[in-house]
């Protein structure tokens, strides 16, 4: 287990901020936040590459605050992978047992593993400029995941690389994640990444940790209105809450009152996930408490899904399969009538 | 062919100028003396050793200037610290001091009761008309080849590299040598070749310091006054034809030297 106690730093522009935090023992656990939020800072920290001004680090109960990074056997995978480009693959990934004084036979015997692992055999004797993006970050992986750390930290490893290359490589951090018995954290800016692979997300904002908790809790109930942005939240509007009825709040945004389960009054925040809004022709009776009618503003065809501005006093983002969009027959400025139940309705 | 634009030939034409006042002067220098004055001159005890003497203390200068030299760019190109402005100008004041100043300089300390000279003089290192004083005559001025060089050298290597190996397991001294030091290698040789290339060619400081023994350019100069520039020519051209030569070959291995250019 990790254990960040009121972890602080401050150099130049990068700064942390008092942070706390527990990450568990094989734990997924992703840094997300915008750039200058001291995400890199702060994974950096836990390697041991920087002296915090204060504040405690602990890996499994022991305090390591001050112990140097070759000292605390931590894999380290950053984005431009910074593989050595005077060492050939091979020699790369075998840095680290090199170091460790173990017979060349046996060295052979484990990297070669890797390779395997990774697909990269045939690279073997290949220098590091030579590879592609993705191939780089397999070595990078190799070289890293060779000492058997405990924790593997990786610095925006995929931010580099091609759309379909991040996909492979997201399967093969699965893989890794499952294989090793490994505890991860990966920095990212990119919410779909974190979505796809977290256990646990904690959102950074200028050194501060805004909000810890797993990718559903994240995204279905952000806690203020910069982690929304930040997790594409679309429709964030503000309004004034007050009890409703059969325990439900109603918030009043102005122009129409919405209902959610969630229990705030006062000046409020609201978000409802696009995905989350049905839309009909007719007013058709359904469970959901929030049916309103309106009209489409405007349509966005994103190939596989259609994006729709709705205004129903608010305008409201939705998305649509292409199939539903063209069954439902809808255009620019045609009447229609959107539900969404209270409990998609979160509140801030 | 791509049409070129008048500007670039304008400016084309505008440079030559200097690359024809530098290269007319080398070539008509080494075409100027005849083959037999030069054999006759490197027959002449006298000029090989002035020349042997400068050669040597060059390298001698050069690899003084990289055992002090290349930890110091190591430090100057990872930490920011107090002060660090003021250790590059010292650095680099060499290259503005007029070299006869420099020798004066160097004199006032290190004769045998100067604050340097004195106790060392009792070990039995005497500077003042001896090769160890040609030596830092040499030093003080070109050191800052090295360390600038190799500076230019250690910046270049993303200090996230250095990171990784330190998290693979080596600890700094074994990041430096694995790592950074064969990476920066380039940087290093091409600042020591232009360190022991500035040494040899040094005159002003190392006269006031050493006149005896003999330096090349010394030579060069006291064959000049006294005997005219017929008999100083082959000399001259004995010692240009090395340092180009040596120039040469550098430029040839360095072609063939591997980068490794940032992806």
């Amino acid at each position: 287990m990790i254990k960040i106690e009121n972890l602080s730093k401050d150099w130049k522009k990068f700064k942390i901020d008092n942070i706390s935090l527990e990450i568990n023992d094989n734990e997924y656990f992703v840094f997300l936040g915008p750039s200058g939020s001291g995400k890199t800072m702060l994974l950096e920290l836990i390697a041991g590459m920087w002296s915090p001004d204060s504040g405690k680090v602990y890996m499994n109960n022991t305090n390591v605050t001050y112990l140097p990074p070759e000292k605390r056997g931590v894999g380290f995978v950053y984005q431009n992978y910074m593989l050595f480009p005077h060492k050939t693959v091979f020699e790369n990934i075998a840095f680290g047992l090199t170091l460790r004084k173990k017979e060349k036979q046996q060295i052979k015997i484990e990297v070669e593993e890797l390779m395997n692992l990774f697909g990269i055999s045939e690279l073997s004797d290949r220098l590091p400029r030579t590879l592609s993006g993705g191939e780089q970050q397999r070595t990078a992986l190799a070289r890293a995941l060779i000492i058997h750390p405990k924790v593997l930290l990786m610095d925006e490893p995929l931010s580099a690389l091609d759309r379909k290359t991040r996909e492979e490589l997201i399967q093969e951090f699965r893989r890794i994640h499952k294989k090793f018995d490994i505890t991860i954290i990966q920095v990212t800016h990119n919410f779909d990444e974190a979505l796809q692979l977290a256990d646990r997300i904690a959102i950074l904002k200028k050194g501060k940790i805004s909000q810890v908790g797993t990718t559903d809790e994240i995204f279905r109930h952000p806690k203020d209105k910069f982690v929304a942005d930040f997790v594409g939240s679309e429709n964030i509007i503000n309004g004034i809450a007050k009890e409703g009825i059969d325990g439900l709040t109603i918030v009043d945004t102005g122009n129409i009152k919405i209902e959610s389960s969630q229990k705030k009054i006062g000046d409020v925040h609201l978000t409802i996930r696009p995905e989350d809004i049905t839309l009909s022709n007719e007013n058709i009776v359904t469970s959901a408490r929030n049916v309103f009618k309106g009209y489409i503003k405007e349509i966005y065809d994103l190939g596989t899904i259609i994006k729709l501005t709705v205004d129903v006093g608010e305008q409201l983002i939705l998305v649509l399969t292409r199939k539903s969009f063209s069954d439902l027959e809808l255009n620019i400025g045609k009447e229609i009538y959107i539900y969404f139940k209270a409990t998609a309705v979160n509140l801030f | 062919m791509r049409k070129l634009d008048y500007t670039t030939i304008f400016f084309a034409i505008m440079g030559s100028f200097l690359v024809l006042f530098i290269f007319i002067p080398i070539i008509n220098l080494i075409t100027s003396s005849d083959a037999g004055s030069i054999i006759s001159n490197l027959q002449d005890s006298q000029v090989i050793s002035s020349i042997f003497v400068s050669v040597y203390s060059a390298l001698f200068a050069t690899v003084i200037a990289l055992l002090f030299g290349v930890p110091l760019a190591y430090i100057l190109a990872r930490h920011d610290f107090k002060g660090k402005g003021f250790i590059e100008s010292i650095i680099d004041v060499p290259i503005v001091i007029p070299h006869t100043v420099v020798g004066i300089a160097l004199l006032l300390v290190f004769t045998s009761n100067g604050i340097i000279g004195a106790p060392l003089s009792k070990l039995g290192l005497t500077f003042t008309d001896a090769i160890p004083g040609i030596v830092i005559a040499m030093l003080f001025v070109s050191s800052s080849f090295v360390v600038n060089s190799s500076r230019e050298g250690f910046e270049s290597i993303d200090p996230r590299m250095e990171k990784v190996a330190r998290t693979l397991g080596a600890g700094t001294l074994r990041t430096f040598y694995s790592i950074s030091l064969p990476l920066a290698l380039r940087s290093i040789v091409v600042g020591s070749v232009m360190c022991w290339a500035r040494s040899v060619s040094e005159f002003g400081a190392v006269i006031i310091l050493a006149y005896y023994p003999l330096v090349a350019p010394t030579l060069i100069y006291q064959k000049f006054v006294n005997y005219g520039l017929d008999n100083a020519t082959p000399v001259a051209v004995i010692l240009i034809s090395i340092c180009l030569a040596i120039f040469i070959l550098v430029r040839v291995l360095m072609r063939g030297w591997r980068t490794y250019d940032k992806n």
